[in-house]
């Protein structure tokens, strides 16, 4: 080490083969220390002896489609047919057997309203106008009554779409409900912040169940008699109230998370209140607070299924039915498994989407 | 700065467009400033400099009110700034303000900070605010990053951003607040070239800077600050060549000598 100075520049070299590659990648990820390989082995073992029998159940010894009850009970293996049986009654519930395609494009509506929201292209004014638009043909298909569909009691509704009106029109209204309550509690003034807390730590402080219990059996108690708000109603209500109480506490977060700075940068240009909160810091407070939001509105999702206690049929409550039918009592574990799949997927693409959206969103603006 | 205002409820309407009379401000127990009495004549470069905790940003953050003064009057190019909102939104459309940490808004492209202002408060078309902000980005020498975020530009870049988008409002005064306190020491020119600039093009400006090359070359007044109180003021000969307070004195042989 004679020279200090370097002329000319080292060429870059390949680094040591044990630290790259999979063998590589073993070690450093299940077999760094003694437990971890101990662990490994664990697991490798634990998944082998539950693997082969789940899969034989599921695919190789499962009845196919078109089998009876009584060949599924000798076969002794997944009984598909109970699902492309009840398929319709657990989707549709008890509504008219031949008015179900109204249900089956609710359904589509719903999709196609999510779907085109998560484009952040689409972010514009107009997306308001179509979710009304589309709550208003789900109203019109459901119910009925107009342009000729007969007119269905809404205690006739169930499955999928129950599902999906509770959850996404309870997130939808609920959501900018919770932006409200997050701005009041954060507010200047002293009344709407006291009734903003009071109100989300009034809801928090109970459990969904009661809230559900109450809307269906105390709220009526407050009503003049002969005045009745229906069940849906009173549950979707319910629902509403509970998500946003919830939500506000999300945003709250990413609210505290936005640096005092950009309110003075807004005041100093002369924005006003709203046009602050809308241009500068609910953008980014929101984008602050996907992950906890998500979190929300996947529990919520899921949490819909509740409604099985006041005796309405979401997705949950026409797969419990479904297994009533004598004939195919027992069938339980394909019916759990059949929803279970379907949940799976709407919770799923919202986690992956979030998961995008927040790429997206901190795409150029790193700080 | 002895001249007691007893009664200070008349607004000389001259040349001035920054009149502070007997302004004082807590902190809670903590008495921030302390009788300040300023006036600042339209087109008049302030620096105003002092040790930290002197209450010098203080001042010039409750010129728009982002500090609420407890006693005396505050009147900004006529219209006393009081608890009325709709006043103080007119008063911060007309005082522009850049500070220590630029404050861009980072979600917004440099193009979108510059307009968003003059397109929601001043309602101009998008096209118009557009063409103005390029005008001021070209000025502070950034046009070509336009559509970049602020997060993929150097601290010098952002801060010129920042008086590119306060410029946006077309402002009648300019409020500096530390600008080139956060910036690295090579960046630091570029900022202060720009504010050279706009002190020659005649903008009255209230600057809070420890740079008193800047003071020396562009100030018409040098105000030194100590404690919430003005200790003493004068145009920049003067007040580097023959400070008149001990506490004057004491500061400036801290920041110049080294």
């Amino acid at each position: 080490m004679t020279e200090s100075v370097h002329t000319g520049s080292i060429p870059d070299e390949r680094p040591p083969a044990n630290t790259v590659g999979p063998v590589a990648w073993l070690r450093n990820n299940l077999f760094n220390t003694w437990y971890n390989a101990l662990l490994t082995i664990l697991i490798l073992y634990g998944l082998a002896r539950a693997i082969p029998p789940l899969l034989d159940w599921l695919i190789v010894h499962a009845n196919g489609f078109d089998t009876t009850p009584q060949e599924c009970r000798t076969n002794g293996g997944a009984c598909w047919a109970f699902v492309s049986e009840k398929l319709r009654f657990i989707l549709f519930g008890t509504f008219p057997y031949d008015e179900q395609w109204r249900p089956l494009l609710t359904i589509v509506i719903f999709i196609t309203l999510l779907l085109v929201s998560c484009d952040r292209r689409f972010w514009k004014w107009w997306l308001g106008l179509l979710w009304a638009a589309g709550f208003a043909a789900v109203a019109i298909l459901m119910w009925g009554g107009v342009l000729g569909l007969t007119y269905v009691e809404n205690t006739n509704w169930g499955g999928l779409p129950l599902t999906l009106i509770l959850s996404v029109i309870g997130l939808a209204v609920a959501f900018p409900a919770s932006i409200l309550l997050a701005l009041g509690r954060r507010s200047d003034m002293p009344a709407i912040k006291v009734m903003s807390v009071t109100y989300i730590e009034l809801i928090r402080g109970v459990p969904l169940i009661s809230l559900l219990f109450m809307a269906s059996v105390m709220f009526p108690l407050f009503l003049p008699t002969g005045v009745s708000i229906d069940k849906l109603l009173r549950a979707q209500i319910a629902f509403i109230m509970f998500a946003a109480a919830y939500m506000a506490e999300a945003i709250r977060g990413g609210l505290q998370a936005i640096p005092k700075g950009q309110y003075e940068a807004a005041d100093g240009l002369g924005l006003n209140y709203w046009q602050k909160m809308r241009k500068i810091i609910l953008p980014q407070a929101l984008a602050i607070a996907i992950p906890p939001l998500v979190n929300t509105f996947i529990s919520f999702f899921k949490d819909t299924s509740l409604v099985i206690i006041i005796g309405l049929y979401d997705l949950l409550g026409t797969a419990k039915a479904a297994l009533t039918d004598p004939a195919w009592r027992g069938f339980y574990r394909e019916a759990y498994l059949f929803i279970g799949v379907i949940y799976w997927v709407f919770c799923f693409y919202m986690s992956k989407y979030s998961q995008k959206l927040e790429r997206d969103l901190r795409r150029g603006h790193r700080r | 700065m002895a001249e007691a205002v007893s009664n200070a409820r008349t607004f000389p309407q001259g040349g001035e467009v920054i009149q502070c009379l007997g302004v004082h401000k807590w902190y809670g127990e903590f008495h921030v400033l302390k009788n300040i009495n300023l006036s600042v004549a339209k087109g008049e470069r302030i620096v105003i400099c002092g040790p930290s905790g002197s209450g010098k940003s203080t001042l010039i953050r409750c010129l728009n009110r982002l500090e609420e003064h407890q006693k005396g009057n505050i009147v900004i190019d006529g219209i006393e700034l009081t608890g009325n909102l709709k006043n103080i939104e007119l008063v911060r459309r007309e005082v522009g303000m850049v500070f220590q940490h630029f404050n861009l808004f980072p979600h917004l492209t440099v193009l979108e900070n510059c307009t968003l202002a003059p397109i929601w408060v001043r309602k101009k078309p998008k096209a118009e605010a557009e063409a103005l902000a390029m005008k001021y980005l070209e000025r502070v020498r950034i046009a070509e990053q336009a559509h970049k975020y602020p997060g993929q530009l150097s601290g010098g870049q952002q801060q010129r951003v920042a008086i590119a988008r306060s410029l946006c409002m077309n402002p009648k005064i300019m409020l500096f607040d530390e600008p080139t306190s956060a910036l690295d020491p090579e960046m630091v020119k570029e900022v202060l070239d720009v504010m050279i600039g706009l002190a020659q093009d005649g903008m009255t400006m209230l600057c809070v800077t420890h740079e008193m090359g800047f003071a020396k070359s562009v100030a018409d007044r040098v105000i030194f600050m100590d404690r919430g109180e003005i200790v003493e003021q004068n145009n920049p000969q003067e007040f580097f060549n023959n400070p008149q307070s001990e506490r004057t004195r004491l500061f400036l042989s801290q920041i110049l000598n080294h």
